[in-house]
């Protein structure tokens, strides 16, 4: 081809035609999907489940060559969690049922949203994938991914793996889609499609923003910015150690890390020591002023340091950290507009801000998520359930961790919050979900409501199938031939009728009998006919 | 009865094209109760210039296999258009080097070269009179009652409908078997002194028959048993309406030459291919000049044929038209049900159907049904029993589920029709 055919051929409308007929395709395949019960779709998420499980090393390290963010053994750590992980939380749930309330006199069904749209971003690529597919798996929904550009081979490669293990075990064909060549006009033009259900928006505020300007239902998250109390009554050593831990993971590519210690000035310098020996460094106030250069510098966040290690780090400010380097302290004297090492950092630089008392540090808690990070996630290290609970209530934050490391803390990892990796940021953060986001967020529930009078009986539900009957399901697999009966020899040749709907993923054998007896009747009114 | 609710433009309107274009085919028609005048058409939508809304099944055979008007396709030709017209026929071109290129590639093996018509059936001619060169023998064999298209060779390979009134037929050269029967083609074949065999995949004004299992394997056998080559006409049945590119590909066929029109040129800008093997392409090395067509493979042409197999080739494609074709089985077996003793069966390959009424011209009332419900389905013009079924590669889920929602009610209005309120009563047959 000539390069003049070929220009007119690229045509503005190639990637948009392209994308609606993914669309159209995600369609077709949430028709379907929306129709399989329970038995059928747990099977099809634990084999997803698991092949994502099996590859998430090799995606964990395809993800770190191909960012540059991050640590493999810790995505790895990541990917597992939210695929065999995840798999066993969801598992223990049902958003496919009908839920029958006598008391109430009314019957809940279940109906998936259709359409997921969702966007990962290149901090968390594989892991956000993961998440978002098995969410989408359990609530019969269709998704299509919208990788960030940086990370969109790793993520499309783990897409298509667990995309080819749905539809081994019986998924619709078209379940799980990729854009692998995303840009944003593209995005724009996805997301205001009257075709997407939802958008899960995981990335910067200003995809987030466009998400809901979109026209679409949208679940966006804001950026994070924790603040992590260290008071009187807590253990120092625990605490220095669970901040380390936490500030270090995956450097600190988590939204939900740590930004600021703000320890109070009685146990300061011991958390200073404990923090020393756990692994931290200390920076001299000269380095303070590099870092500061260096994350800050240009105004915005560096995305040069963005997940790189505390050695790394040191190295870009002219430092020889020792290899075992955990993280950078720098202390700060104050949190606020004039103090850049107090907005968030995506990488293991931690601010330390010494407070007269454990109301100070509340007030400056307050003051760092001002700053940014509303809604998200803030820690306390603290035994005195007071000051617990007046940190609680003044911090503009959603879930507050106690004596546990943030990251996968607030992340529902080591503490009872729903494991996530799509944190709301809810009306604080301008965001519609102010929980962890997780799959009863992609459905929504029809309700069947009686008459409240006494004197008019519930009806029975027990042991119906809501999905049961109707035109045998398409799965896209195959375009069907047939001779049809009026044809020359296509008696010989009969293909077999398609068997109604039974929902489940077994042989229903009453159906296949009611088949049966339906089509001697068939066969004997047409002879009956034809004599 | 639908003549009471035309605007008087219209009535006007088909009276002038009575007087000036086709007083027969327009009157018509109006006769079998389908007055319908397109106007506006978008996707799978057709307007009545009176404004009523039609769900087009008809598609002009697979025409408007990926829609009415589809945005990539009225942005490749206004591009095109920018710089390029038909082209002079004379001179390497790079829109139809560019397409030739493309089809040689999805044809896969050695079908190395394409060559270009305007239409359909001079597409059929250029084949046929490829294989007479190849094979330097005269004779043609083709279905009885086939449908190639009205220029000199194809009709004369196709019924005796459309070549007696214009005094075309050539029987000597001619021969015409019955589809399905392996003996009688062996017998016209054993002569050995036949150029080719030319077949729809699926034969489509004969109501789509489908090819009995093993037929078409067993036919290509018998060809190349006795040298003849075998033409696949795959202008209904190609571009992914069975469910692959090409309709032989259900069957396991690889035939000499396939010949592609209607839905190639998306129905945008007219064009035709025929795409032959290397070894059957001797007169373009010979005589390159020796056939000539000013407007066959115009650029502008080409470049939507290459923009609707970009289209046709994207991974998508191919579930989409399985669900359709799944969903349509599904859902007209559940209408079957309904019907029993009047909607019989279901001839399907993809998206290639062909709808089975136990009665005498039984998809008449149910087309004249259908057109009064909102969709524009035609009868088959040689098994009226059948009516031609074809929805597009493109169609949403929500049209189908309208269409098969008109489909049960418009074929319940045509079996009171046939059959009356009581079975089995007013039976002719």
């Amino acid at each position: 081809m000539t390069a003049i055919v070929e220009e007119i051929l690229a045509g503005d409308k190639r990637a948009t035609g392209n994308a609606d007929m993914m669309l159209q395709n995600a369609e077709w395949a949430a028709a379907t999907f929306a129709r399989f019960d329970r038995k059928r779709v747990e099977a099809i998420a634990r084999a997803t489940a698991d092949v994502a499980y099996a590859h998430a090393g090799a995606l964990a390290e395809a993800a770190v060559k191909e960012t540059g963010f991050g640590v493999t053994a810790h995505k790895k750590i990541k990917n597992e969690l939210t695929s065999r992980g995840l798999f066993e939380l969801y598992a223990k749930e049902d958003y496919c049922s009908a839920r029958i309330k006598s008391e109430l006199k009314m019957v809940e069904l279940p109906r998936p949203a259709g359409i997921v749209f969702a966007l990962t971003p290149s901090t968390n690529p594989v892991c956000s994938v993961y998440y978002k597919v098995l969410m989408a798996l359990f609530t019969r929904n269709a998704i299509i991914l919208s990788p960030h550009p940086m990370a969109k081979e790793c993520s499309t490669r783990a897409a298509k793996l667990m995309a080819a293990a749905a539809e081994e075990a019986g998924a619709p064909i078209g379940i799980i889609q990729v854009i692998e060549q995303p840009n944003l006009p593209l995005i724009d033009y996805v997301m205001k499609s009257p075709r997407v259900s939802v958008i899960l928006a995981t990335g910067g505020t200003p995809m987030v923003r466009s998400a809901y300007s979109s026209g679409n239902p949208a679940i966006g998250v804001g950026p994070g910015n924790a603040p992590v109390l260290v008071d009187d009554s807590a253990d120092v050593i625990e605490a220095a150690k669970r901040i380390v831990t936490s500030k270090a993971f995956d450097n600190s590519i988590l939204c939900t890390n740590e930004s600021v210690v703000l320890a109070v000035e009685s146990i300061a310098d011991r958390l200073l020591q404990a923090l020393k020996s756990a692994g931290a460094y200390v920076a001299k106030p000269e380095e303070v002023v590099a870092l500061r250069d260096l994350l800050f510098g240009k105004g915005s966040f560096n995305i040069a340091v963005l997940g790189k290690s505390a050695v790394e780090i040191g190295a870009l400010i002219g430092l020889r950290l020792p290899a075992q380097t955990q993280i950078i302290l720098a202390e700060i004297d104050r949190i606020g507009i004039d103090e850049p090492l107090s907005k968030e950092k995506l990488c293991p630089v931690l601010g330390f801000l010494r407070v007269p008392h454990a109301q100070a540090g509340i007030t400056q808690a307050r003051a760092l998520i001002r700053l940014s990070g509303a809604g998200h996630s803030a820690a306390i290290h603290s035994k005195h359930a007071p000051t617990i609970l007046k940190y609680g209530a003044a911090v503009k934050a959603l879930r507050v961790v106690v004596n546990a490391p943030c990251s996968l803390g607030a992340a529902g990892y080591g503490t009872h919050l729903a494991p996530a990796f799509t944190i709301g940021t809810g009306f604080f953060g301008s965001s519609a979900i102010g929980e962890n986001v997780g799959p009863q967020h992609l459905i929504n529930w029809t309700r069947i409501a009686y008459n409240d009078d006494p004197k008019e009986a519930f009806g029975d539900f027990s042991g119906l199938d809501a999905n049961a009957g109707g035109p045998a399901l398409a799965l896209g697999l195959e375009a069907p031939i047939s001779l049809g009966r009026l044809q020359e020899g296509a008696e010989a040749a009969q293909d077999p009728l398609p068997l109604p709907h039974a929902s489940h993923g077994t042989v229903d054998e009453v159906a296949i009998l009611r088949e049966e007896i339906r089509r001697m009747v068939l066969e004997e009114l047409r002879g009956a006919l034809r004599s | 009865m639908t003549e009471l609710n035309q605007s008087p433009e219209k009535r006007e309107f088909i009276a002038k094209s009575k007087t000036f274009w086709n007083p027969g085919k327009t009157q018509a028609w109006q006769d079998m109760g389908v007055d319908l005048v397109i106007d506006k058409r978008e996707g799978y939508l057709l307007w009545d210039m009176d404004g009523r809304r039609l769900i087009d099944l008809h598609l002009n055979g697979g025409t408007y296999n990926i829609g009415h008007r589809h945005p990539e396709l009225i942005e490749v030709l206004n591009r095109g258009m920018q710089r390029f017209d038909m082209g002079n026929h004379h001179f390497p071109n790079q829109g139809r080097t560019a397409l030739a290129e493309r089809l040689a590639r999805i044809c896969g093996g050695d079908m190395h070269y394409t060559m270009y018509a305007s239409g359909g059936a001079e597409a059929i001619d250029i084949a046929l009179k490829t294989a007479r060169h190849a094979t330097q023998r005269r004779k043609i064999v083709s279905i009885i009652n086939a449908y190639h298209g009205h220029t000199g060779l194809a009709v004369a390979a196709g019924a005796d409908r459309f070549k007696k009134i214009f005094l075309s037929e050539q029987p000597d050269d001619f021969i015409h078997v019955p589809f399905n029967d392996l003996n009688a083609m062996e017998d016209a074949l054993k002569g050995k002194d036949v150029a080719a065999l030319i077949m729809e995949t699926i034969p489509a004004t004969y109501g789509f028959p489908m090819p009995l299992p093993g037929y078409l394997k067993d036919v290509k056998k018998l060809c190349e048993k006795y040298g003849a080559l075998y033409i696949a006409d795959e202008v209904q049945t190609g571009l992914m309406r069975c469910g692959e590119m090409w309709g032989y590909q259900r069957y396991g066929i690889h035939p000499d030459m396939v010949v592609t029109g209607k839905g190639i040129s998306g129905g945008m800008y007219p064009i035709a291919c025929v795409v032959v093997r290397e070894p059957y392409a001797g007169w373009l090395t010979q005589d390159g000049f020796a056939h000539m067509s000013t407007m066959g493979g115009a650029e502008l042409g080409c470049l939507v044929a290459m923009k609707t197999l970009e289209i046709l080739e994207r991974p998508t494609m191919k579930p989409m038209v399985n669900y359709i074709s799944e969903t349509f089985r599904n859902g007209l077996h559940e209408i079957m049900g309904l019907y029993p003793d009047f909607f019989v069966g279901i001839r399907q390959c993809g998206l290639v159907m062909g709808l089975e009424f136990d009665y005498p011209e039984g998809a008449k009332p149910v087309m004249k049904h259908l057109y009064e419900n909102g969709v524009w389905a035609i009868f088959s013009t040689l098994d009226p029993r059948v009516l031609q079924f074809k929805p597009g590669v493109l169609m949403t889920a929500d049209l189908c589920a309208e269409v098969l929602e008109r489909v049960e009610r418009s074929i319940g209005l045509a079996r009171a029709d046939c059959l009356g309120t009581a079975k089995k009563s007013h039976r002719a047959a």
